[in-house]
């Protein structure tokens, strides 16, 4: 019965592994290729150590618990690293595939030059500084 | 039933380190290596594990701690050299 456990852990463990390494591999982008080992290894490796743990728990003399020392390290590491690596790549500017819509930008700026001009012509005809100042920190 | 399970096991690490070391060649940005390299820690780690339940050693687990601390602490100099010109400021 424990038997089945242990291979339970070991098989799933390792097709997760495998999963994390094939995105890896295989994704087109930097930020969805962070997605896949991230997430997928700290599940795998973590139900390998618990099957190495329950297993030398059970056949070798007394409790074994190395493997739950090991896990805590990767389950608290894994994001920090992650997260290390997607703020260098954003420091680096790495593209993403998705690309910005143009059309939204030039709207966007076709609004933001609407908004100034309005803005300058409160500026022209106001004499109130104040208000004139929270429209330009507004624009 | 372990006798069958784990050499299953110990070929789909192993694939999936191949997969790491082809995208740590291939890599695009440097970025993608370091991210290659850290995900082959992992699977170092996981490997050794297989193989101390495969032997039934409990000899592995120092090193793959050690592996762990190793691959965390390099993963985030190289990140913050990337990040800032410099590791320690």
């Amino acid at each position: 019965m424990l038997d089945y456990l242990i291979s339970f852990l070991i098989l799933t463990g390792a097709i997760f592994t495998f999963i994390g390494s094939l995105g890896l591999a295989r994704l087109q982008d930097f930020y969805t290729r962070l997605h896949g080992p991230t997430k997928a290894t700290t599940l795998g490796v973590g139900c390998l150590l618990i099957a190495s743990s329950v297993y030398f728990s059970a056949y070798a003399a007394g409790l074994s618990l190395h493997e739950i020392l090991i896990t805590i390290f990767l389950f608290i590491t894994a994001p920090v690293s992650a997260h290390m690596l997607a703020k260098a790549a954003l420091h680096v500017e790495l593209r993403s595939l998705v690309e910005i819509p143009e059309e939204k930008v030039i709207e966007d700026d076709a609004k933001k030059s609407e908004v100034t001009e309005v803005a300058e012509q409160a500026d022209i005809k106001e004499v109130n500084p104040p208000s004139a100042e929270k429209v330009k920190t507004d624009a | 039933m372990l006798a069958i399970v784990i050499p299953i096991a110990l070929t789909l690490v192993a694939a999936a380190v191949a997969m790491c070391f082809w995208r740590l060649l291939k890599g695009p940005t440097v970025l993608d290596r370091i991210l290659a390299l850290d995900t082959l820690y992992v699977n170092a780690i996981a490997l050794l594990v297989l193989l101390g339940i495969h032997i039934s050693s409990t000899l592995f687990f120092e090193a793959a701690l050690l592996i762990a601390l190793m691959g965390f602490i390099g993963t985030v100099a190289l990140c913050k050299y990337l990040m800032r010109g410099d590791i320690i400021e």
